[in-house]
Formats: structure tokens, sequence, C-alpha cells
């Protein structure tokens, strides 16, 4: 099959950018400056991310849409407000995760935000669960801008202006440029920002601007390292089709209004172990020293057994330390548990701890 | 001091009376990108010709370091250890990662030199 490649492919290459292929496509891994400058820059200043390989699947309708889409997510949709966003997951009958996804609302329906590698398949899902009851549209025509770091808001305001006004977690339609914008304020590194979507033809002026006004291009090597400082899942690392929301710890991302009566796949799961505790769980890892676990690491207590396995592992440059995730038995997901990781035939010491490893507060009560 | 040699795993060398000092290229970090850990042979011990003698990772993955010749590790630089990016900032010069009392200098004679290195690099990246 042949390689995609975003609207912004050729600013990449200009940009001198790695590529690597990612979900099928063509990515730019880092630019000429590298994965840690990188990372500074959007923790200080300002990165733009291409995600355009990020599905953005409209569904439109109605109540009766919403109603089909709480049989699915575990959310209370009915009570979710026109532009606000929620993370969740689309799940099998067990509560293995398909996909976790950001689902908006919007005035004709939900917009929803998939990840690359999974797309096509969430959308078949979807089709299935949903039938043709109502208009789906996974979108080609749009690509996926991020803004990430505490110089964003001034940058992306000074090209849309109003976008300054957006709480964390909601999004508006903006016209700029004689076209229309959908502006999230949301992202993945744990910084204030932004994730806008917009017509394909029109992705490289706008990041053109948003380059001349001070902010860089940033590829999917720092993207990792942000997100993981950050503490955030990366699909197909902590989360698959083998792991539940609970056992991923992110059972802040359930409604608890659609715990009593359940009723969204994978329901009775996800409630039994609300109650009894999953077996396994994810925790935080910091390694003593300065080495690297990284993904499958397995992880031992002091008496030689296995109790867990790494799912992603690398060196902070914020942090300036190494940093990883795990899932481990859950009486090792103590914060400060003494745990062991086998790295080249050797185990050395390391440390549940709390996520995330790096903490920024995100905007809340703009307006 | 003899020219420097390199190895086909991206590895110089120089030898000064019978110690050979041994680091990466300036194209192996280049490949790697930023360096973040290091890990050196044991002081003391001994280590085989195209055998692994240590480790670097970058933010993106690990890569094991090679020997381009036998003998036994009279030296490692803790420099590099305590600060892996002195690594990107000077490969071919501060930051040599050990040195060789070698057995058997003719092992020097299969290497390349500067230009066939330069040459094999840049086929190599291609």
């Amino acid at each position: 099959m042949e390689i995609k490649k975003t609207s912004l492919n050729k600013l990449h290459q200009s940009n001198n950018a790695k590529f690597v292929e990612f979900a099928g496509y063509e990515m730019p891994i880092q630019y000429s400056k590298g994965i840690i400058e990188e990372h500074k820059f959007t923790r200080s200043h300002s990165g733009i991310f291409d995600v355009s390989h990020m599905g953005q699947l409209f569904i439109y309708g109605d109540e009766t849409l919403t109603e089909e889409l709480e049989k699915i997510f575990p959310l209370d949709l009915k009570n979710l407000k026109q532009n606000c966003s929620k993370y969740s997951f689309l799940m099998n009958e067990d509560a293995g995760i398909y996909d976790d996804l950001i689902i908006t609302k919007i005035e004709e329906g939900y917009l929803i935000i998939l990840n690359a590698a999974c797309k096509d398949k969430d959308f078949e899902i979807l089709s299935n669960l949903l039938g043709s009851k109502f208009k789906m549209n996974l979108d080609n025509n749009r690509s996926l801008i991020a803004i990430q770091g505490p110089k964003s808001v001034e940058i992306l305001n000074s090209i849309i202006n109003g976008v300054d006004q957006l709480n964390f977690m909601t999004g508006n339609w903006f016209d700029s440029d004689n076209q229309k914008l959908f502006v999230t304020r949301s992202g993945y590194t744990g910084e204030d920002g932004f994730e806008i979507s917009i017509s394909n033809d029109k992705a490289e002026k706008f990041v053109e601007n948003l380059i001349e006004k001070g902010a860089q291009l940033i590829g999917l090597g720092a993207r990792d390292t942000l997100r993981l400082e950050a503490g955030l899942c990366l699909y197909g690392h902590e989360l698959d089709i083998n792991k539940t929301p609970v056992e991923a710890n992110l059972r802040w991302a359930i409604s608890k209004s659609r715990l009593s009566n359940g009723g969204f796949i994978g329901s009775k799961k996800i409630m039994n172990q609300m109650q009894d505790g999953a077996s396994q769980i994810r925790v935080g890892i910091k390694p003593e020293g300065r080495l690297i676990a990284r993904e499958k690491t397995k992880i031992f207590d002091d008496t030689d057994t296995q109790i867990g396995e790494i799912t992603s592992g690398t060196f902070g440059p914020s942090v300036n330390g190494p940093i990883a995730m795990g899932y481990v038995n859950k009486e090792f997901s103590k914060v400060d548990t003494k745990i062991l990781l086998e790295v080249r035939g050797k185990k050395h010491p390391a440390n549940v701890c709390a996520l995330p490893f790096y903490k920024k507060n995100y905007v809340k009560g703009v307006n | 001091m003899s020219e420097v040699k390199f190895s086909k795993e991206h590895e110089w060398i120089t030898l000064e009376g019978d110690v050979a000092t041994i680091g990466i290229t300036k194209h192996a970090t280049e490949m790697l990108g930023d360096i973040v850990f290091a890990e050196l042979p044991e002081k003391g011990s001994n280590v085989e010709k195209d055998g692994t003698a240590g480790v670097v990772e970058s933010t993106k993955a690990a890569s094991d370091v090679y020997t381009p010749v036998s003998g036994e590790v009279v030296d490692t630089n803790q420099a590099i250890v305590d600060d892996p990016s002195k690594i990107n900032e000077d490969p071919e010069g501060s930051a040599w990662f050990f040195k060789l009392k070698m057995k058997d200098q003719s092992e020097m004679d299969s290497l390349m030199n500067k230009e066939e290195y330069d040459k094999f690099a840049k086929e190599s990246t291609s």
C-alpha cells in the first residue's frame, strides 16, 4: 500500500524533517534541532504538531443520536453542553479498548477525534452500531494542527481572534481568512494549547503563518516525550483491546451518572472492576539513575517474581531523567513502591510514582 | 598517535603505543539523535573484536556499541556517563568511550580510513 502524506508534507520537507512511517502515513519524527530542543521549545514557547493523520469523524444528528451514542460511550452526553469535549473510549463487551478518543458536541451532532491507526476500524464499528440512521463522515478533506505551549494562546489569537476565550476542553467554529475552522482548547503535551481543524488546501499557509509569529514545527518524537511526561496514554502502548479503562487508571473519564445503570458497551465489566478493583493497573515509574526502560521491559519484585511490564519509557527532557509507564499487579501500584526493571539481563531499581511527571495548570474559567 | 580508523559499526579508533582509544562517529550521533544514556565496559574486562562493549540510548532507541578490536579495557570515560549529551557535542574528541590495551595490532588493518568511512557512511544512509 502506498504511504499516505498529509497536506503539510512539503512544508515538513522544507523544514528538514526526518520522516518515519506511522500508521500508514509519512510523518516527521523530528526536525533539524532534535527531540530534546523541540520538547523544551514546546514547554517554553509554542510548538506546532501536524496531527492530520488522526481521524476527524463527524456524525450528524439530534437527540436520537445522543441516545444512540450513550449506548456506546461511558459518557453523560445528554448533559454535555454544545462545544464541550470529553475524553472517552470505544470498547468491546469486555471493556477492552478499541480506541481512545475525544468527542465534542457540535451544533450539527458530534465530532470525534480518533487515532490514525484505529480510525478506519472505528468507523466500521460505529457504522455497524449506528446503522444507517445518521450521516457519518470520516473527513479526509480536513487537516488537524495542534499548537501547544505557553505562547500558543497569544500566537493563535493573533490569527484567529477569540480563541483566548475558550476554556480547556471546549471548542467552537471560528472564521478566519474566509474559512470555517473548528478550534478546541486541548492537546497532548500537558501544556495549554489548541487543536485546529482546517481544510487541506488552507493548512500549509496557516502553519506558515504560525511559524512567522514565532511557533516552531515539532515532530512525533517530542510529541511522545511530552505526552509521557504529562502521563498521557498512547494507544497501542498503554491502551489496547486487552486493557480496560479501569486497568488503565482512567476511571475519571467514565461519567459517574452512567455507572449506576450502565447501558453502554462494556458497562458490566467496568462496573465489576470499579467495585472489586482490577488485578493490574497502570502506574508511573521512575528508574533510579539514568537508566532507560523501554516498552516490554519486565518488572519484578524483590523475590524475582514478575509483577508487570513497561508500556512506554524514555528520557524526559523537562524532568531531566528517565521516565516510564507500565502495568503492575495492584498490590505494587502504590506510590513509592520499590520495583526492579530487567534491562539487558540485569535488574535495576525503580520506584512507582504519581502521574503526571510534569504538571502545569490548564486554562479554566476564562469565560 | 596513529591515523584515525573507522569500523562499519560507526566506531572510530586511534592507537597510541599499544593503547587504543575508541568512540562513536559524528555520523553515528547524527543517526541516533540526542543521546541520553551511555553504558561502558568495566575496567579490567576483556572485549573481543566486533563484540558489544557498551550501549548508547537516544530519546528514540537503544543501540549497542561494538569494539572494532580486541583487548583489555584500561580506561573508560565517566564524563559521558554523567552527561551523555557530551557525546552529541564532541563525539570524535573529548567524548571518547573507552581505552583498550590491544593484543593484536594487525586487527587495525581491516578498518577503514577517513575517506573510505565517509563514503561508506554516505552510502549506508541513502
